[in-house]
């Protein structure tokens, strides 16, 4: 049934620490390389070598710009956030009850929401009844795909234990991807969620998302008072050139074919 | 959001057959015979000419039969049954007229029940959607079923009932583009809330995931049709109520009743495919397109 669960044992999912993410793409690649492989449908390209490619992703990475506003004493820089962006595993996800054939469901034991691709019949309602875009209906295969949270590697006895985790946490570079049981209050996703400030994404869709976001540090303030500390110290002790130096730069100056205006520098 | 062509087809006509399978389970007209066939074919023509046009943008039709089955979750799946359930219904109905020159009230009543709650159904799948703002409200039920019974009216030939139901329809679809032009700022969310950093400062969108299009875009964050949006929305609303209500004014013959039912047809399918491309999914705030 797409009724969804009213309670699953285990609440697993990611934290994803938009301080560190660096936003190299790796995990966009990763879990698209993982998942064309292995679970359900491959994830199809279109026309991936010429000029209009596109293609089914899984995890996107946006950037976004934050300007923070001017309080009175000049605006602080603004602060570039790159942002992966994957199903949120939510406890009320929209997308498994709009389902009419009941090829969406979540699972009661671990709350990874999946699609059974042979009951999927392609109407992309699921997709519409997602805020985030987590689903991307494959074009080839004509079936939902989405992030399955790597349900076949962080169970697969035939992985060493190292690699039992989401392809995309397991990649990430800058340790900006955690996995693990939210159900559990001392995990290490429900401790970083706890002490950073864990967010939801569109909160106000009441969809209860299971991954959380781990917000970017503030950025240094020095900037709105004083550029540098060093910088008086790299003022020019001189600003009259004498000596050789001096000279060199009078007799080049004087020199056809040089730049009256640009003077000395 | 992409207004597909198989949809805009599916809600136009099956609306309107399913209005006039409604009032003729209701008797109104109560025609037996070959006049009664001509009625319950031209019905049938357009609910089932509608529900097999939404089959073609599905991705699996071969495994539509799947979706009579998540009834208590899913209004799309209801939508399935109910459709279903008016058709065999109103064809029991429509046998009595046509081969008995009998009616049986009952069923034809249930029929029309039927007929009208499949499309409240289909109204719903839209309505439900938080995702998107200007669909989720009670105008978008409102305008489904009221243009639903306008149409059958006066596709029934019941003149003195369609031309208040008309005016109705067009309150109603108004109703619809005045709240929905401001569902989306009411509604809250914003690229801050999508983003969670809302609180921080103003959110830009610097980069989106890839250089090229993809699914998202093009399935959610359809935006050619808007520059003509105003112009069309007059167009919609001319055919579809005011010149069926100036020709019914005119005169109540065959042929003015039919160039209104045409007029009336055109409109609704220029108010729907607006309905589609006019629509904002949140997921268009990620992509800085909203």
């Amino acid at each position: 049934m797409t009724t969804l669960p009213t309670s699953t044992a285990k609440k697993l999912g990611l934290v994803i620490d938009l301080d560190t993410c660096v936003g190299c793409h790796a995990c966009v690649i990763s879990c698209k390389g993982w998942n064309t492989e292995n679970y359900g449908a491959p994830l199809s390209d279109q026309d991936p070598y010429g000029g209009a490619g596109s293609g089914t992703f899984l995890n996107r990475v946006h950037s976004y710009e934050i300007q923070p506003p001017d309080l009175g004493v000049g605006a602080a820089p603004a602060q570039l956030v790159h942002f992966p962006k994957s199903c949120l595993h939510c406890e009320d996800a929209p997308c498994v009850t709009v389902c009419p054939t009941g090829a969406s469901y979540k699972r009661v034991e671990d709350g990874i929401v999946l699609v059974n691709e042979q009951d999927c019949i392609g109407c992309g309602l699921c997709a519409w009844a997602c805020p985030y875009g987590a689903r991307e209906m494959d074009v080839e295969e004509k079936v939902m795909k989405k992030c399955t949270l790597c349900v076949d590697r962080i169970y697969n006895e035939n992985l060493p234990e190292i690699d039992r985790e989401p392809a995309c946490v397991r990649t990430c570079p800058s340790n900006a991807r955690h996995f693990g049981d939210f159900a559990d209050p001392d995990s290490n996703v429900s401790v970083l969620t706890r002490e950073r400030g864990g967010m939801d994404l569109m909160p106000e869709m009441g969809t209860k998302p299971v991954n959380k976001y781990l917000p970017p540090r503030p950025k240094d303030q020095s900037q709105r008072e004083e550029v540098d500390v060093l910088a008086p110290f790299l003022e020019p002790v001189a600003t009259e050139v004498t000596g050789f130096l001096g000279w060199l730069d009078k007799a080049l100056d004087a020199m056809p074919g040089s730049s009256k205006t640009e003077g000395k520098n | 959001m992409h207004p597909a062509p198989s949809v805009i087809l599916f809600s136009t006509l099956s609306g309107l057959g399913f209005g006039l399978l409604a009032f003729l389970g209701l008797g109104m007209p109560s025609p037996t015979g070959w006049v009664a066939f001509v009625f319950f074919a031209i019905a049938y023509l357009l609910a089932v000419g509608g529900l097999i046009a939404s089959t073609f943008h599905l991705g699996h039709p071969e495994r539509a039969y799947k979706a009579f089955t998540q009834w208590r979750s899913s209004w799309l799946s209801r939508e399935a049954i109910c459709a279903v359930a008016a058709l065999l219904t109103m064809a029991l109905y429509g046998f009595g007229a046509v081969f008995l020159g009998t009616h049986w009230t009952l069923i034809g009543v249930i029929g029309a029940i039927l007929s009208v709650g499949t499309v409240f159904t289909t109204a719903m799948i839209y309505t439900q959607m938080t995702t998107v703002p200007r669909w989720h409200n009670i105008t978008t039920p409102a305008m489904f079923l009221s243009i639903c019974i306008a149409g059958g009216a006066l596709l029934a030939g019941q003149v003195s009932l369609a031309m208040p139901l008309l005016a109705l329809a067009g309150i109603a679809q108004m109703a619809h583009w005045v709240l929905g032009d401001k569902a989306l700022a009411n509604s809250g969310t914003t690229i801050g809330t999508a983003t969670g950093l809302g609180a921080r400062g103003a959110v830009r969108a610097f980069e989106p995931p890839h250089t090229g299009t993809n699914y998202l875009l093009k399935e959610f964050v359809y935006v050619i049709g808007r520059k003509h949006a105003a112009k069309l929305r007059i167009v919609a609303i001319v055919l579809m109520v005011a010149l069926p209500l100036a020709l019914l004014l005119l005169s109540s013959s065959h042929i003015i009743g039919g160039l209104a039912v045409i007029s009336h047809l055109v409109g609704v399918f220029a108010a729907r495919w607006l309905f589609f491309a006019e629509a904002e999914h949140v997921v268009g705030l990620y992509y800085g397109k909203r």
